[in-house]
């Protein structure tokens, strides 16, 4: 049972990793390496006249792609992806392992996941880890300035252990308090407040940012769905 | 009775395993999401923007 739960989680998660990394260049890249553009001043917004810089409207065709000095930005830019795969790589076999444990307490109840059950686990990981804190704190393009991190970061934990334990009691709890107590713990990260600056400073057109948040969010649903059912595949508990 | 008592330290070492697995999944993402050091940071900066870690 050790030995699947280790080593399925792991597995689970490195496949979803390398699942998430493929995504992210199809969807994410572009909108990171934009905004870092915008971040060092090479590009103005037209929004923003006080950083300084020709104000202008910045058309989508202009920006693509190759730019600066290419063999230097080529090789940097291969070890800035190589790491990006790595550390997904490694995010997600972190995830795959909880959840791996996650299915064996399930077990533990005499609960079987099956790979459509792990699914839904998986949507409800994605619930947990991304979208109930980006509803505070959205998925942020490089150059945004926001509030203090380690208060962030503290929040960010409290919202993912708030959801996933809300979402356990509406999920198994047997009667209505459980249910009740579950929807207190969901809504209460929100009802507290995400830590966050009372002005706007961002440097990107928001249409970008927008376009990054969106894109993160739907690239997860996915790769948490696959993580779900990857670890159900590989680190199921067996039957009681 | 020695089935009541294998069966109930049966579930503790699973308990135990299930923890260590989750301890040992938490730390990978202690390092790869929460740690703010320049190193680390850098190295997993994109990944950490676009999954909405908090970063910076």
């Amino acid at each position: 049972m050790f030995k699947n739960m280790l080593a399925g989680g792991l597995i689970a998660g490195f496949g979803a990793g390398l699942f998430a990394a493929m995504l992210h260049f199809a969807f994410v890249q572009e909108t990171i390496i934009l905004a870092e553009r915008y971040e060092t001043g090479e590009l103005v917004h037209f929004g923003n006249d006080a950083v300084g810089g020709e104000s202008e409207t910045v058309s989508r065709d202009s920006l693509d792609p190759g730019h600066g000095d290419a063999e230097e930005a080529d090789t940097s830019a291969l070890t800035r992806n190589v790491m990006t795969v790595l550390f997904y790589a490694l995010t997600y076999s972190g995830y795959g392992l909880i959840l791996a444990a996650a299915y064996q307490v399930a077990g533990l109840f005499g609960r079987k996941i099956s790979l459509q059950q792990g699914i839904l686990w998986g949507i409800a990981g994605f619930t947990c880890v991304q979208l109930a804190p980006a509803m505070g704190l959205a998925p942020e393009l490089p150059g945004t300035i926001s509030a203090d991190i380690t208060l962030r970061q503290i929040w960010w934990l409290g919202t993912v252990l708030a959801t996933g334990a809300g979402l356990a009691l509406i999920g198994f709890g047997r009667n209505v308090p459980f249910v009740v107590v579950g929807v207190v713990l969901l809504a209460l990260p929100h009802v507290i407040g995400a830590p966050v600056l009372d002005s706007f400073n961002g440097t990107a057109p928001p249409e970008l940012a927008a376009e990054f948040s969106a894109r993160g969010l739907g690239v997860g649903l996915a790769v948490w769905a696959l993580l779900g059912w990857l670890t159900a595949r590989f680190a199921a508990p067996e039957a009681a | 009775m020695t089935q009541v008592i294998t069966s109930t330290t049966g579930t503790q070492t699973k308990a135990l395993n299930i923890l260590f697995v989750a301890i040992v999944g938490a730390g990978i993402l202690f390092f790869s999401g929460f740690v703010q050091s320049t190193g680390l940071h850098d190295a997993a900066h994109d990944m950490r923007h676009a999954t909405g870690f908090p970063c910076h």
